[in-house]
């Protein structure tokens, strides 16, 4: 078996297991720990957390597949997930990606070659009042204007 | 000096209420003290139901009577859910009073918890509120750290634990069944109605589901009483709302004013109106899911009755506002192809309509569809409207039906001029 988890991911999800009467109702708990850990759901984590869970592997991968923000393979070190929903496509969501396909050189969905920014869509965030939005990791940016963009971008190392 | 009765003092940006001494410091906990150490339950449900707080995710079912659905004397454990998902377009209400007054939910919490007699609580957020998640845990730390909550809430013989639980990016987890298979570790496909979860809800057993804001709301019904928080909105719809501004105005932002302000009056003093030079096309009021209204409908009340009356939902309370600048085409193409990537599957006519429909407008738009395949896509949305398992059909067969049916010429005349762009 590849890179298992680590002890402390375990003892980790040990104790998200027990806030719950039963141990599969902390499987989206333990999936957003292994990806954190991982940087993806792989394989062989899929299995090891459906021991730790006792339930079977293809019940881990059902909620992998199901929910967006798992994912079964890495992303680049910064994840820009520009938000294409109404609100913000009313104030130029579509400025905003078009722009970072330009200065990324990538299409959404894609990866830079460096393996830096992992560009991609996503549904609406609940940050309509600072349309347009744009969440790196789990940083929510606003108001998102070109200059606003350069300076983000300039400021990921 | 009165005390406050909002859910966001108007400092809250600044008076770092997070923090439970500040929280306290405000008369904050004193409700839940006096609930649990004089006050019975009964008593609680009973100033809750006069109060006609209405469920603020978006049915707007009475939360009084929601709690008294639950079975009196069954032996199993009972469970209160918290639906933080937060996940209707143009909704952004709940993530303020989880990031910014946590305690105030967390109060609720314990005041609704007393009310029906449950022990343990999960706050189900959306996966993207991650930093507000941790913030949540920090803040039931501390309340548990000061006796708030735990084996012996204020010194009483109530126990109550709270849990955050992270979703992972999934719409119709926001639908309470769906949060209950989903909280179960499970792909969030809704279920079937009846048992309603007041009866088989979480692990099977009977389980409450209440919006963050209608929690919020329950210190302040239980510290100054039904009748006035009935004053402050309206007899069948009290207190106050988190109106949420998106889209083509000035200031887009929160504003809490009481049930029954007009729709005018927030878009046009409220959120500053429009921008020089542009006029309004139209105004989705409460969420994306919402009919759509025309500009000459917006003289209507922000409370749930009149909004249904005039054809359209206050659901989220979410108002996106649309200018003469929007591309209506484009308005539709957000939201078919946000119902067709939602869509969890689970119902045929849900599942195969959304896609049609996301894929028809994707071809009007680019210029390659001609406008008599308008009646085309009302027809699948008719087909989807009331043949699903749960209202996620609804939600996406309601705003495309009203656009169609509201703006006909305007769409017809874009999906010319798009075609004509190509030919």
């Amino acid at each position: 078996m590849s890179a298992g988890l680590s002890d402390a991911l375990k003892v980790r999800i040990t104790g998200l297991s027990g806030r719950y009467p039963r141990k599969q109702a902390a499987l989206l708990p333990v999936l957003h720990a292994v990806q954190e850990e991982l940087g993806c759901v792989t394989v062989e984590a899929e299995r090891d957390v459906a021991a730790l869970l006792g339930i079977k592997p293809i019940q881990v991968r059902e909620a992998v597949t199901f929910y967006t923000m798992f994912r079964r393979t890495p992303v680049g070190r910064y994840h820009l997930q520009v938000c294409d929903n109404l609100s913000c496509g009313l104030r130029g969501s579509g400025t905003v990606l078009a722009r970072l396909c330009r200065k990324l050189g990538i299409a959404p969905g894609q990866t830079t070659p460096d393996g830096k920014f992992t560009l991609t869509t996503v549904e609406c965030l609940g940050n309509c009042e600072n349309a347009p939005c744009l969440m790196v990791n789990f940083d929510y940016h606003g108001n998102i204007d070109p200059d606003a963009l350069d300076r983000i971008l300039d400021g990921l190392a | 000096m009165s005390r406050d009765t909002r859910l966001l003092p108007v400092d809250f940006e600044t008076a770092d209420l997070r923090r439970l001494a500040v929280y306290e410091a405000r008369g904050g906990y004193s409700a839940a003290r006096d609930a649990l150490t004089g006050k019975s339950p009964a008593g609680i449900m009973d100033e809750v139901k006069a109060a006609s707080l209405r469920g603020r995710g978006g049915a707007g079912f009475p939360a009084g009577l929601k709690w008294s659905f639950i079975p009196k004397g069954d032996e199993k454990p009972k469970y209160l859910c918290v639906n933080a998902d937060e996940g209707e377009p143009g909704t952004f209400k709940d993530k303020y009073i989880l990031g910014h007054n946590p305690h105030l939910l967390i109060e609720g919490i314990i005041l609704a918890c007393y009310a029906v007699g449950i022990h343990a609580a999960y706050i189900y957020i959306r996966g993207e509120y991650e930093m507000i998640a941790r913030r949540l845990e920090e803040a039931i730390a501390e309340a548990a750290a000061a006796g708030c909550l735990g084996r012996q809430a204020f010194g009483t013989e109530f126990a109550l634990d709270v849990f955050v639980h992270r979703g992972a990016g999934a719409y119709v987890c926001g639908e309470e069944t769906a949060l209950l298979e989903s909280l179960e570790g499970k792909r969030g496909w809704p279920r079937l109605k009846p048992p309603f979860p007041a009866v088989v809800g979480l692990f099977q057993c009977p389980t409450v589901i209440n919006n963050v804001e209608t929690l919020a709301n329950l210190p302040v019904i239980v510290r100054d009483g039904a009748a006035a928080f009935i004053n402050r909105g309206k007899p069948k719809d009290g207190g106050a709302r988190l109106f949420g501004v998106s889209g083509a105005v000035i200031r887009p932002g929160l504003y809490e004013l009481p049930v029954g302000t007009k729709l005018r009056e927030i878009i046009f003093s409220h959120a500053g109106g429009l921008r020089p030079g542009r006029s309004l096309q139209a105004v989705i009021p409460g969420g994306m899911s919402s009919p759509v209204l025309k500009a000459d409908e917006i003289d209507v009340a922000m409370d749930f009755d009149s909004l249904a009356a005039a054809g359209s939902m206050l659901g989220s309370a979410g108002i996106i506002v649309i200018d003469d600048e929007a591309s209506l085409i484009g308005v539709l193409e957000k939201i078919a192809s946000f119902y067709a990537r939602e869509s969890c599957g689970q119902c045929t006519p849900c599942r195969l309509g959304t896609s049609w429909m996301a894929k028809t407008v994707e071809r009007l738009a680019a210029g390659e569809g001609r406008p008599a395949e308008l009646d085309g896509l009302a027809r699948i949305a008719s087909n989807i409207k009331g043949r699903t398992l749960c209202p996620l059909g609804d939600a996406a067969a309601m705003p495309i039906q009203a656009l169609l049916s509201k703006f006909r010429p305007e769409l017809e005349a874009e999906i010319g001029r798009a075609a004509k762009g190509r030919g």
